[in-house]
């Protein structure tokens, strides 16, 4: 297992880099990651998606795929695309602290 | 008396019934709804595009697909109602049940994407998923001279995996048949970021995709199609022009599950994963293409799910505990071309590995292997599916995977 600081915090990760426990995720480390994948910083809209990603996996015990996030966060898939680039669906559990979606795999 | 209901006379619910008509207590019926006059043998579709002519073979009247004993209404579901515990019908009266089993399949959904089902629909972009399309496609192939080829799956989970590399694998040596290989360029573009969805069995076919000459656009999520230009856009802006278009659209699970509220959203139905009952129904079993499981959606599965579903029907029947005796196996050949295939065999954990199958040493059967023998292995499958699948017969294949006989090679990184 690795480890990485992120704002002077120290948190476990996976091989790809999704949190190991996603209880030590703060907004901080939020920002720490998505510097790292290259999203820079992070708009309301962002805050939108992350806010029901963590919503939806603390009621439903996975991380949403992409499809469930397009639906139901209010943000559509185009604006997916462009607010994390490349693979929405795996960036944005990323960055809300999550595991990698059961859709990406 | 009570009722047992299976909704979905396809290969999951004609399986199931078949195999529990005869072990069901006496005050219990048997009624199967399905509104489709015919039964179809879907593993067919994907040799008709290349000029197979096998439709009488693969097409049998549903009422000779079932057992003595089994009532099958001509029906379609409009609504279930959980709470009532009745079905609401398309023209008839609505039936009650006591326990139901769910084996509403997955079907194809090209309106979901932009611009699929435009003017280019069927003339220069196909699916193979349907007698329809497979027909149609077999007519475009047919007069196809060269240009490019793209195949694409535009959203996971769709059946049969496999099933996009076998197209391509096909297509590779029907061209070559023709004497026109030179002229064609295959292109597979895949949301996916490999050719399969397991490491070793993604490498084995990303070096088969390499040597005959296909290339893979890995990552690409179909957002829109433009049919009269022909090109083909992903979510990310990447475009890849075309010739001709295979699409595996968007599948779903049944209207009526989706209008229930019984599934995610793509209307598969949550379960269990080792007992296959709904997760928030106790008379309710689900099977086939139907769950929102991670297994593959797959004959061979609906099969191995189909001897835990009418074990646990049993076991709900008689007040007794549940079994939890689904694995994730599956079990499918691929078809390589050239009178070729490969054979795999995995579940939930334990990915695709090389290997001999079903006994070890002896196999026959090669994993992971191109061979002869399992092409006629493939071939052979329709009469097994016929006469021993459907009628709810047992086969020498457990429905839990084993390990026996197989390895794991080198060449995978930990």
């Amino acid at each position: 297992m690795a480890s990485r600081e992120y704002q002077g915090q120290t948190v476990e990760v996976d091989a790809e880099g999704f949190l190991e426990d996603s209880s030590q995720w703060t907004r901080d480390i939020a920002r720490g990651i998505a510097e790292e994948v290259g999203i820079g910083e992070l708009n309301e809209k962002h805050w939108q998606v992350i806010e029901f990603c963590r919503k939806d996996a603390e009621a439903k015990g996975d991380a949403p795929g992409l499809r469930r996030i397009s639906k139901l966060s209010g943000v559509n898939m185009k604006e997916l695309y462009k607010l994390f680039p490349k693979g929405p669906g795996k960036l944005a559990a990323r960055v809300s602290g999550l595991k990698k979606p059961h859709s990406c795999i | 008396m009570k009722h047992l209901v299976v909704i979905g006379g396809g290969t999951a619910g004609t399986l199931v019934a078949n195999q529990l008509i005869d072990r069901l207590p006496a005050d219990w019926a048997l009624t199967v709804l399905d509104p489709e006059p015919t039964h179809l043998y879907q593993p067919g579709l994907l040799f008709l595009p290349f000029g197979a002519q096998d439709e009488a073979r693969m097409v049998r009247p549903r009422e000779k697909t079932f057992k003595r004993g089994i009532l099958w209404l001509r029906e379609g579901v409009e609504e279930i109602d959980t709470a009532g515990r009745r079905i609401i019908l398309s023209h008839q009266e609505p039936i009650p049940y006591d326990l139901l089993v769910l084996a509403t399949g997955s079907r194809i959904c090209p309106e979901e994407t932009e611009g699929l089902l435009g003017q280019a629909w069927q003339k220069s972009i196909f699916d193979f998923y349907t007698l329809e399309g497979a027909q149609k496609l077999r007519a475009a192939l047919k007069d196809f001279e060269g240009g490019r080829l793209v195949v694409n799956v535009v959203e996971m989970p769709i059946k049969c995996p496999v099933a996009p590399l076998e197209f391509l694998f096909l297509a590779d040596a029907y061209f070559t048949r023709r004497g026109i290989r030179d002229r064609v360029e295959l292109v597979y573009a895949t949301p996916l970021d490999g050719a399969f969805t397991k490491p070793v069995a993604s490498h084995l076919l990303g070096s088969m995709l390499e040597e005959k000459g296909i290339r893979v656009e890995s990552e690409f999520n179909a957002g829109s199609v433009d049919g009269e230009a022909k090109v083909l856009q992903s979510w990310d802006e990447r475009k890849i022009p075309f010739d001709l278009l295979v699409t595996v659209p968007t599948h779903k699970g049944a209207h009526f599950i989706e209008a229930a509220g019984l599934g995610d959203e793509l209307a598969f139905v949550a379960t269990e994963p080792a007992t296959l009952k709904a997760k928030e129904h106790d008379n309710v079993f689900v099977l086939g293409d139907a769950t929102d499981l991670p297994s593959s959606k797959a004959g061979s599965v609906a099969h191995f799910q189909g001897s835990v579903v009418t074990e646990n029907l049993l076991r709900a029947i008689h007040g007794r505990s549940l079994t939890e005796g689904f694995d994730g196996h599956s079990n499918c050949f691929i078809e390589s071309g050239f009178g070729k295939a490969m054979l795999i065999d995995f579940n939930y954990d334990v990915e695709p590995l090389p290997g001999k199958f079903p006994w070890p040493v002896v196999g026959p059967m090669q994993l992971l292997k191109e061979t002869r023998l399992n092409h006629w292995g493939k071939l052979a499958f329709r009469w097994v599916y016929w006469n021993a699948l459907l009628p709810g017969r047992s086969l020498p294949i457990s429905h839990r995977m084993s390990m026996a006989g197989k390895y794991k090679p080198e060449f995978v990184l930990p």
